[in-house]
């Protein structure tokens, strides 16, 4: 039955609209959008009050598949997605296997289409088994449909490796997402170096290890012409390392994570490893510089790095528990609370950062916009919707946030995908 | 008394008051006369369980425990695991659970990892004391040095203290650095740059590179036992650099007053952080250290242990 979303705030940066207006699905894709549609034969869902927008897409998700089932599969993983109103995501090639390799690619592509929640997709590693060392095939995992490439949990340590892999994707236009990180400036590290790190007695990890990394990048970026991608940027001087990239018209765009304009180092004060994450969470003069950069267009893409871990694997020594935590049900609202109720985004740029730039840098067609004939991928927020972080609410696999406790405002209200409603007011349909 | 003790454990000095650590170190004046009885042995803590949870090897700390909680009547249990002993399936939480299924009553605890016992008082019964975590905190050790530089110099506040050597790694620097401030010392730390904690004068101390200022009118200096391993890892060049800088020998000895207390919380690496004429000089305390340490922990445990009875 088609659809016929009513009276929201529709808010398509593709479109430069914000308006009141009706948006009618049909057959998968969006047939129409305008004030007053009259349709009949369609089922009238009322938005009034809340914000409509193209489906969320995040560049940067975890979803254990294959290897830890235990701690997220894609349906679980994709349930999340849908509660935090997400209708796309990227999933990074760290698993076990990695994939490195067509087979791997095409394993996921087809349970992912099994689970059929939201559409998943996959990124493909720079080097196989993400040592750094050998290329993998790229013309074959791009024509088996990877939509980028990245070693992330690494950093491809060789630069000249990094070079030749920029080189070759530049021929798939796929683009490199690179884990900025130099392992031996960061080694042994568990949090933010500085006064707190001190006072806890734990190893830092300075944000030279992060920046010195951007740094050079960009300059390999430059070198080979292709496009570079940077995962979750923390500090002040990523994002001033990437502002002036892109004044040098240099091919650069980069993301952060909610956790990153949420939270400092002080989360993990109490040695909570629910806090415990990488890059590490830093300090609040960076969250302003984070805040700054997404307001002035130099961070392009607000993604989760949703991390899922087992109990067993947080539950433990500081030192010895995994690093990374939960995101994709908790980013949207987030990012309505720190970013447009404190008017750093307006709505549209919430859209440009949670849709349609994703949607450009993996060059997906067809999504992260509202016209007419786009798939009719939608997010209804509901800005006046709540919600209590519980473990018993949470719908991953695995519990693993700092946010445990806090109230969030704004809640996604209806999740639709592919032009079938599969979250609706709490439930999925 | 000013305070009563109303905490579960003892965790670190960064969280207690200026009042909570001068009523341990008065409870300590009147324990410390036990050790020098010929029977050196009071029934406080008859029938309460110590578990004695070693995950790093220790000689001196663990005995002065164990001591301190025989010379109260405590029953004792030893445990001396190491970390990656865990590989075996068990969780350090869950190893924690049996023992406190055991009904004991305190349990003291030694670890590679920092905040090991903050997470374990978070979530067992029995009282916790830290017997040194990581690169964290040792509190009782802070407190030994503190007493025993009370006993000779008869306050802290105004005196100055220098710390000298691996800060970085140090959980004694980071015990002392917070007990010594909160009663009013003048801190200073000293040691190479490359072992030196980030930003660590927000911690109120002063610090220093050059081993000359950290003497010269220092009250008491008390150098830190440097772990040969770190050459390995480049946090200096070589054993003879470092001792060139900053170990101290008879020579740099004359820039020091002429009443300083030398102190080390052992074990003392002679020739390269101390050499053997001044650890064994006049001016050293090492010895007295360690004495003390045994009545420090017996006031740690009957505070801990929730005892009316003090002292027959």
């Amino acid at each position: 039955m088609d659809v016929i979303l009513k009276n929201g705030r529709v808010v398509d940066p593709a479109n430069s609209m914000d308006t009141e207006a009706d948006i009618l699905v049909k057959a998968g894709k969006i047939a129409q959008v305008g004030k007053g549609l009259k349709v009949q034969d369609a089922r009238q869902v009322d938005c009034k009050g809340k914000v409509v927008l193209p489906g969320l897409i995040d560049s940067h998700t975890h979803f254990r598949q294959p290897g830890r089932e235990d701690e997220e599969d894609f349906v679980t993983g994709s349930r999340a997605a849908l509660k935090g109103g997400f209708t796309s995501v990227l999933c990074m090639a760290n698993t076990n296997p990695v994939v490195d390799n067509k087979g791997v690619v095409e394993y996921i592509c087809s349970e992912a289409a099994k689970a059929g929640l939201i559409n998943i997709y996959t990124v493909a590693a720079v080097t196989k088994g993400l040592e750094g060392k050998e290329l993998t095939e790229t013309a074959q995992i791009s024509a088996a449909g990877a939509k980028a490439l990245s070693d992330d949990g690494k950093p491809v340590i060789n630069p000249e490796i990094l070079r030749r892999a920029m080189e070759y994707a530049k021929m798939f236009n796929l683009p490199v997402i690179s884990h900025c990180e130099d392992p031996f400036l960061s080694r042994n590290g568990v949090m933010n170096e500085g006064l707190l790190s001190t006072r806890m007695g734990l190893k830092g990890i300075p944000r030279a290890a992060e920046t010195v990394m951007v740094a050079r990048d960009i300059e390999i970026a430059r070198l080979s012409g292709a496009r570079l991608h940077i995962a979750h940027v923390s500090t002040k001087e990523s994002v001033e390392a990437v502002r002036q990239a892109k004044k040098r018209k240099i091919a650069v765009t980069c993301e952060t994570c909610p956790h990153y304009f949420v939270l400092t180092e002080e989360a993990v004060s109490e040695y909570n490893t629910n806090a415990k994450v990488n890059p590490p969470l830093r300090t609040q003069e960076d969250v302003e510089a984070i805040k700054k950069g997404l307001s002035d267009g130099t961070i392009d893409i607000i993604s989760t790095d949703h991390a899922p871990h087992s109990a067993e694997e947080k539950d433990v020594e500081f030192d010895f528990a995994a690093t990374g935590m939960i995101g994709l049900e908790f980013a949207a609202s987030l990012s309505y609370m720190e970013l447009v109720k404190k008017n750093v985004l307006d709505w549209k740029g919430f859209a440009e950062k949670l849709s349609i730039n994703p949607s450009r840098l993996l060059s997906l067609k067809n999504k992260g916009s509202l016209s007419e004939g786009a798939d009719a991928d939608i997010t209804v927020f509901d800005p006046s919707g709540t919600r209590k972080v519980e473990i018993s609410s949470i719908e991953s696999k695995s519990k693993n946030t700092p946010l445990l406790g806090r109230e969030l405002a704004g809640t996604a209200a209806i999740v639709i995908v592919g032009g079938k409603i599969k979250y609706e007011n709490g439930k999925f349909c | 008394m000013a305070v009563a003790w109303k905490r579960k454990d003892l965790l670190d000095l960064e969280s207690l008051s200026a009042e909570e650590i001068e009523l341990i170190l008065e409870t300590t004046g009147s324990f410390k006369e036990i050790s020098q009885r010929p029977i050196k042995k009071v029934p406080t803590l008859r029938g309460q369980t110590v578990v004695l949870f070693f995950f790093e090897p220790s000689t001196r700390t663990r005995t002065s425990f164990e001591l301190a909680a025989k010379r109260m009547s405590a029953d004792i249990v030893n445990i001396q695991t190491s970390a990656s002993s865990l590989t075996k399936g068990e969780t350090l939480k869950d190893t924690a659970r049996n023992i406190e299924a055991m009904k004991v009553n305190i349990i003291i605890m030694r670890h590679s990892c920092s905040g090991a016992p903050h997470m374990l008082a978070g979530s067992v019964s029995p009282s916790i004391i830290n017997a040194g975590d990581g690169s964290h905190e040792h509190p009782t050790q802070g407190l030994l040095d503190i007493f025993t530089i009370k006993e000779h110099k008869k306050k802290i506040e105004g005196l100055n203290v220098s710390i000298i050597g691996d800060i970085a790694h140090s959980r004694v620097a980071r015990s002392n650095i917070w007990g010594l401030t909160k009663l009013g010392a003048k801190v200073t730390v000293c040691g190479p740059a490359t072992l030196m904690p980030p930003e660590v004068e927000k911690l109120g101390v002063k610090v220093t590179y050059d081993i000359k200022e950290a003497i010269e009118g220092a009250d008491v200096i008390n150098m830190l036992r440097i772990q040969l391993e770190r050459q390995g890892q480049n946090l200096f060049p070589s054993i003879r650099d470092y001792s060139m800088a900053f170990g101290l020998d008879a020579g740099k000895m004359k820039m020091a007053k002429k009443d300083v207390l030398i102190m080390h919380p052992g074990p003392v690496n002679r020739g390269v952080e101390i050499t053997p004429e001044v650890a064994d000089g006049p001016y050293s305390v090492i010895l007295e250290q360690v004495t003390n340490g045994i009545a420090v922990r017996m006031a740690v445990l009957y505070l801990l242990s929730g005892v009316k009875e003090r002292v027959e």
